[in-house]
């Protein structure tokens, strides 16, 4: 519990040094303000391409069904079809769609042209790769053009991240993505739906590739070795098996029910373990977010949830409903409350994974950012030394406590889901008494 | 207000359809296929495997405990063979002794009646060596006799009746 509240701190204070550095400082040289915060959400998020150093990006496929203007579906083949640029900008529009930082967004306006367009993005040095282009020759002005535009765009929107893109010196609109949050956070509806094989996506494909081979040879030497004590690899599970089987399902849900969920407890535990671990990992094939993605970790919990309520017992039904044992009026308030805890706890627990690995991975690029902050836009060597000193040392600190928070996450997924599953199974109270 | 804006188009923090679909297509093959490939199979070695050691345990404990029988029932089988033993040699010993004393009796009445049989013999030989020396002495005296007689008798009557005198008297021994 500790640990949490430190993470609450740490959270607070990438939030903080996130505020406070907006703008102070530019990064490579360029003229380009530098904003910790946004750049900690950037490394956070989910992409269509998988950065690997500088400008150089692993294009991934694009799958995207788009049915309330024309329907039908883009399919492409990889998001290189966008000629992926500086800040995984793409150079070009296709059918409307653009690639923002790594991310195909849609451009709002109908009018725009559809098929390959040449198109710039603010802060404007995203077209100079091509000005030498075939596309050039038409879109060259915008650049010129983007300057004033750029300064009404900072006044909402800070920098590079105003949500526009230039086309012969015109501003427009992205759409923002398809996200089921009722439109309260900025996102909603929108004329696409993406499907595509994003970089979380690749990532749980990934780990389930990594875990799943693993896991078959493991399985192998079992057969293969039988009876005889584990080894190697075998060796190095078979801990980690037992642990989950005999400190998770067996005391959480009971020695009767809980072989039937052991599949799903250890899929979860290691399935989040891996996604957790990968993404510790700072460079390909690591560095993928998807355990700190709420899509993920919803779908996740929604499993527990949905394992829960189709196996909970009358007993169980009977605790939420009408709570034995206790006053008719006390039952009038007890059961919406009993309601709101079934779906409270599947909620707790997606937000309880998102938000630990999240905070994790915005507290190290805060304290990366800490070099350009103490820096000052580079401008003060000094300031930039110490930076690096102490963001080396903070960062290290970090790694190695997030190291403790994936292992840690991992399991609290796992016992708390047991232990859910462990309540809508349970056998009656004063039954079960006389094996107390 | 940077904050907010840039939560705006914070997506991890957003479900987006997309990505649920995807985690819910791979974490079930995950689930299903590790399920049937590798996490019931392990569990049922490994519960296979905890039977065995218990088996196995159990098992030792029963030999220990058949051992443990063993050797008591050897040991009482060991003192009963030395009983045995010991009762057979003072049997045998008695025997023995039984077997010599009734050889010493028997030996002692052997000896006896042969001693007998001897004195009998001996009486036996004695006598008839009695009669032999009687029967030669009778004949060597009537030789004697004769020979005297042959030359006395010539003259004498009354050395003929001391002949004959003699003669009786050699009867009566």
């Amino acid at each position: 519990m500790r640990t949490k509240s430190i993470f609450r701190v740490l959270f607070l204070l990438a939030i903080l040094i996130s505020s406070f550095s907006h703008r102070a400082l530019a990064s490579g040289g360029n003229d380009e303000p530098f904003n910790s915060g946004e750049a900690a959400l950037h490394h956070i998020a989910d992409a269509h391409t998988f950065h690997l150093f500088g400008d150089i990006y692993i294009p991934l496929p694009a799958m995207i069904f788009y049915d309330r203007n024309g329907g039908g579906v883009t399919f492409l083949p990889s998001s290189a079809s966008f000629d992926i640029g500086h800040h995984g900008n793409g150079n070009l529009a296709i059918d409307r769609y653009v690639l923002k930082h790594g991310v195909v967004q849609r451009i709002k306006d109908t009018n725009f042209p559809m098929g390959e367009v040449k198109i710039n993005w603010p802060g404007g040095h995203d077209s100079h790769d091509h000005a030498s282009d075939d596309h050039a020759g038409h879109d060259h002005a915008g650049h010129n053009h983007d300057t004033p535009k750029k300064q009404t765009a900072d006044v909402d929107s800070p920098g590079h991240d105003s949500d526009q893109v230039f086309y012969n010196g015109k501003g427009f609109d992205l759409e923002h993505r398809t996200t089921w949050d009722g439109e309260l956070a900025g996102g909603g509806k929108t004329s696409y739906m993406d499907f595509s094989i994003t970089k979380n996506v690749f990532t749980m494909l990934m780990v389930a590739l990594i875990l799943g081979l693993i896991f078959i040879r493991v399985a192998k030497a079992y057969k293969q070795r039988d009876g005889q004590a584990p080894k190697g690899l075998q060796g190095f599970i078979e801990p980690w098996f037992l642990f989950i089987q005999d400190e998770v399902a067996r005391p959480m849900i009971g020695e009767k029910h809980y072989r039937r969920f052991m599949p799903y407890l250890m899929a979860a535990f290691f399935f989040i373990l891996g996604l957790n671990l990968l993404g510790q990992i700072p460079f390909f094939p690591g560095s993928g977010n998807a355990s700190g993605a709420i899509s993920i970790t919803i779908a996740l919990a929604a499993f527990t949830f949905i394992i829960t309520t189709i196996n909970g017992n009358r007993h169980y039904w009977e605790h939420i409903l009408w709570m034995p044992g206790i006053p008719a009026w006390v039952k009038i308030i007890i059961t919406p409350v009993e309601i709101m805890g079934m779906f409270l706890k599947p909620i707790v627990l997606f937000i309880r994974l998102f938000a630990n690995i999240s905070a994790g991975h915005i507290v190290i690029v805060a304290f990366v950012g800490l070099i350009f902050v103490l820096g000052e836009s580079g401008k003060n060597a000094l300031g930039a030394g110490m930076g690096v000193i102490a963001a080396t040392l903070l960062t290290t600190f970090m790694m190695a406590l997030e190291l403790l928070v994936a292992v840690l996450q991992a399991y609290i997924f796992t016992i708390l889901s047991a232990s859910y599953i462990g309540a809508a199974v349970e056998e009656h109270h004063h039954e079960g008494e006389e094996a107390h | 207000m940077t904050f907010l804006l840039a939560a705006t188009r914070f997506w991890p923090i957003l479900p987006e359809p997309g990505l649920i679909f995807w985690t819910v297509l791979i974490f079930l093959l995950f689930w299903m296929l590790m399920s049937k490939y590798a996490f019931r199979p392990i569990a049922d070695a490994l519960a296979k495997r905890n039977g065995d050691i218990e088996d196995a345990l159990k098992t030792a404990e029963q030999a220990r405990l058949e051992m443990a029988n063993l050797k008591s029932e050897n040991e009482k089988l060991l003192s009963e063979a030395r009983e045995e033993r010991a009762k057979m040699l003072k049997e045998a010993r008695e025997a023995g002794a039984a077997t010599v004393e009734e050889a010493k009796e028997k030996a002692r009445l052997e000896a006896q009646k042969i001693i007998n049989n001897a004195r009998q013999e001996i009486e036996n030989q004695k006598a008839q060596a009695m009669r032999e020396v009687k029967n030669q002495a009778g004949s060597m005296a009537i030789e004697i006799a004769e020979k005297v007689i042959r030359r006395e008798l010539k003259g004498d009557a009354s050395q003929t009746s001391f002949v004959n005198d003699l003669v009786n008297e050699i009867k009566l021994n």
